[in-house]
């Protein structure tokens, strides 16, 4: 493309204006964590930069278990329903890509709706539930409404990449003395792998960043996660508010994703514009 | 090793469309029998229900003597080559070939062992761990084979196996699955739809159109004796020339003479209780420069004139195309399919009445030439046009060979005017999406 240099500048200038646009909240987090209580509490003269650096804020949130066990359990929850989820998403999304039976497209519906339902709806019937089961307050009662949302996704997602997987493959795989489960497991799913590895991606970004049920369906930090946890912070005394502690402990918790994100972009792009992928 | 028996073998599709239609036939033990058809003749699904890819919908389907209709491939002991080959693309060469047996528990020596001699058999020894992505179309191919052959089974099914190679490929490929099949004597189903690879391949050879056989006999036997029109169109290459011709007076009137019909021939015709229309199929190599044919020769057939549209030298022949009005020919739909298939129908009514004859290379006959031709009378062939029945054959019954193999019961080489697979559109007609995808070039290495 034949840019001129008047067309480069407007570009440059649009993406410098994008990336300010969304750096700077997430810069000013990170400032925040680094400040000491008293400098973020002093009006007037505030800076975007701390003036003196601290990492008080840090090892403040990580001296109690207030926010170190509901990191545990974000990270033991997140795995646990992403695991759960991409293994029954891809059993469903190979029946929907492979074969044909009743209520196929009532299966998609129903799932498509899930995805679309506002979860703000679901908030107070799930509370009830859950108590009534026993369930209100443990890893279990966040893990199941999180496979459900998760489904859906692994289901959209994983369908469209064993789409890809040519069949000739699995009746290849079933001459060769495979039952149905074996060439499932011995063909299809390593070639699905990359698809997969993004759908399993997906999920655990979808529970990790996930706060409105972490909220309403926990008490305590027994199974409180760590976005629930943030709002839940004491400041040193009741009259101070835990702005360092809180922005320490979102840095925290981003980090996980900065990583993901910037290992596996390829990945998520492709899961986000499956169908267009070769798996 | 085992001989491989269809019952009445029909399948249905759950639209109501019929893929295969009573279709009977044994194959023997170590035979090499093709299947071969235009697209969606239901060869294909004739094989996958052999394999027990495809469920059947009626019939009964032996192996070795034990009925398999019910069970599943991997009980069945067949190997299959698909025409993609499907490779598993995340194994390497070795995995690939030793999969089957590793599924089947055997030991790893063994299957090591398998393999190598496989690979050594079939050149793959330096590619055995690469992964199939690495690898020529050649190579491919006979990875495919290989996963077939380490496994030792009952049977192999081909599924045009050699449709993906090009040509010059394919036919150096072609003689080594005929090496390769002689001498592991393993019985062998291959599909096709390559008249030549099936001609040259094959113990026996099953011309499938619309779901049904129509004639199974040696290659020779259905170029030479072809049961019906389909056939006779079907098998050579280039094809037969088919012209409307009446029966008068113990002659046979064509738009390129009357030709007089030896006694023999009459009592056949007569005996087949022909009509008075008829139509006449000509091989192009019953046709000579009538300068070179032998003066004691020419009583056995018809000179004529004609005027040469275009000449084709290859060097050991030479090929003449010439225009005539064929009469209506064209009205009989087995015609009407070959000319699909050959791509005839596109090319407009001028090509329909196209007559190709093959002739000898010293023919100093040159286009635009009014040529004086000879055609010998020898070796023509009458069908019924209603029918499509060969009228020439002795006492009508065709498929009858006369070479050892196992022939098919009589009823399965009959034509079938009637069968409601005619209602059957080739493009309704259920065929694999590898059948539907395979390039439409059949025999570009055939001339």
């Amino acid at each position: 493309m034949a840019a001129t240099t008047r067309q480069k500048s407007g570009w440059i200038t649009a993406n410098i204006v994008t990336i300010l646009l969304v750096l700077i909240p997430v810069l000013w987090i990170v400032s925040l964590s680094f400040k000491n209580p008293a400098t973020i509490a002093a009006t007037g003269r505030a800076t975007f930069w701390p003036t003196s650096w601290t990492w008080a804020n840090y090892s403040g949130i990580f001296s109690t278990s207030e926010f170190t066990r509901p990191l545990l359990n974000s990270i033991g929850i997140g795995l646990i329903a992403t695991f759960i989820s991409v293994v029954l998403a891809s059993m469903a999304a190979y029946a929907v890509a492979r074969l044909n039976f009743p209520g196929k497209r009532a299966l998609i519906g129903i799932s498509l709706l899930i995805a679309m339902f506002p979860l703000i709806s679901l908030v107070t019937p799930l509370f009830n539930i859950e108590r009534g089961l026993g369930i209100f307050n443990t890893w279990i009662g966040l893990i199941i409404p999180y496979i459900a949302f998760g489904l859906p996704l692994g289901i959209y997602t994983l369908s469209a990449f064993f789409r890809e997987i040519p069949w000739e493959l699995e009746k290849a795989a079933k001459v060769d003395g495979a039952t149905p489960f074996q060439a499932f497991i011995r063909v299809i799913a390593p070639l699905a792998a990359p698809g997969m590895v993004t759908t399993a991606i997906l999920v655990f970004l979808f529970c990790w960043n996930e706060f409105l049920l972490a909220i309403s369906l926990t008490s305590t930090i027994a199974a409180r996660t760590a976005p629930a946890a943030l709002a839940f912070f004491n400041g040193s005394s009741q009259f101070t508010v835990p702005t360092g502690s809180i922005s320490a402990a979102a840095v925290v918790i981003t980090i996980p994703i900065i990583i993901f994100v910037l290992f596996f972009q390829r990945r998520i792009v492709a899961g986000l514009t499956s169908g267009a992928v070769k798996g | 090793m085992a001989e491989i028996n269809l019952d009445h073998i029909s399948k249905r599709f759950p639209d109501g469309a019929i893929g295969v239609d009573d279709v009977s036939l044994d194959i023997a033990d170590g035979e090499f029998i093709i299947l071969v058809g235009p697209s969606g003749c239901g060869k294909s699904t004739t094989l996958n229900m052999i394999a027990g890819l495809e469920d059947i919908t009626s019939g009964e389907l032996r192996i070795g003597g034990t009925v398999v209709n019910n069970k599943a491939p991997k009980d069945r002991d067949i190997a299959m080559v698909f025409q993609s080959y499907a490779l598993y693309p995340h194994m390497s060469v070795r995995d690939n070939m030793g999969f089957a047996l590793k599924l089947a528990k055997t030991p790893k020596n063994v299957i090591d062992e398998k393999v190598n001699e496989a690979a050594r058999t079939l050149d793959l020894t330096p590619f055995l761990d690469r992964r199939p992505a690495n690898l020529s179309g050649g190579q491919r191919q006979r990875v495919a084979m290989g996963r077939a052959i380490v496994r030792d089974p009952a049977a192999f099914l081909m599924d045009e196996p050699l449709s993906n190679l090009d040509a010059k490929l394919r036919v150096q490929t072609r003689t080594e699955v005929s090496r390769l099949q002689k001498r592991l004597g393993t019985t062998m189903v291959y599909v096709t739809h390559d008249q030549t690879e099936a001609m040259t391949l094959g113990d026996r050879v099953a011309v499938m159109r619309l779901g049904t056989i129509q004639q199974v006999a040696s290659p020779q036997e259905l170029y030479d004796r072809p049961a019906n029109l389909f056939v006779a169109g079907f098998m050579g290459s280039p094809s037969m020339n088919f012209m409307a011709g009446t029966l008068e007076e113990g002659k046979l009137r064509t738009v390129l003479g009357d030709f007089p019909l030896h006694s023999q021939l009459r009592q056949t015709l007569e005996r087949a209780g022909a009509a008075h229309d008829v139509i006449v199929g000509i091989r192009p190599e019953s046709f000579e420069d009538a300068e070179l044919v032998p003066a004691e020769a020419k009583p056995n057939g018809l000179e004529f004139n004609a005027t040469i549209d275009v000449t084709e030298s290859l060097g050991s022949e030479k090929f003449v195309y010439f225009t005539r009005e064929l009469g209506q020919t064209h009205n009989v739909a087995e015609l009407e399919e070959l000319a699909r298939d050959s791509g005839r129908a596109e090319a407009g009514g001028a090509a329909r009445e196209t007559v190709v004859a093959r002739l000898d290379p010293a023919s100093r006959i040159t286009e635009g030439q009014d040529a004086r031709l000879w055609v010998d009378t020898r070796h023509l062939h009458v069908f019924d046009p209603a029918s499509g029945r060969n009228l020439t054959l002795e006492g009508g019954a065709p498929g009858a060979p006369a070479s050892s193999a196992p022939a098919a019961p009589a009823g399965t080489g009959a034509p079938r005017q009637e069968s409601p697979a005619a209602d059957v559109r080739p493009d309704q007609a259920p065929t694999t999406a590898t059948e539907a995808a395979r390039p439409a070039s059949g025999d570009g290495e055939s001339q």
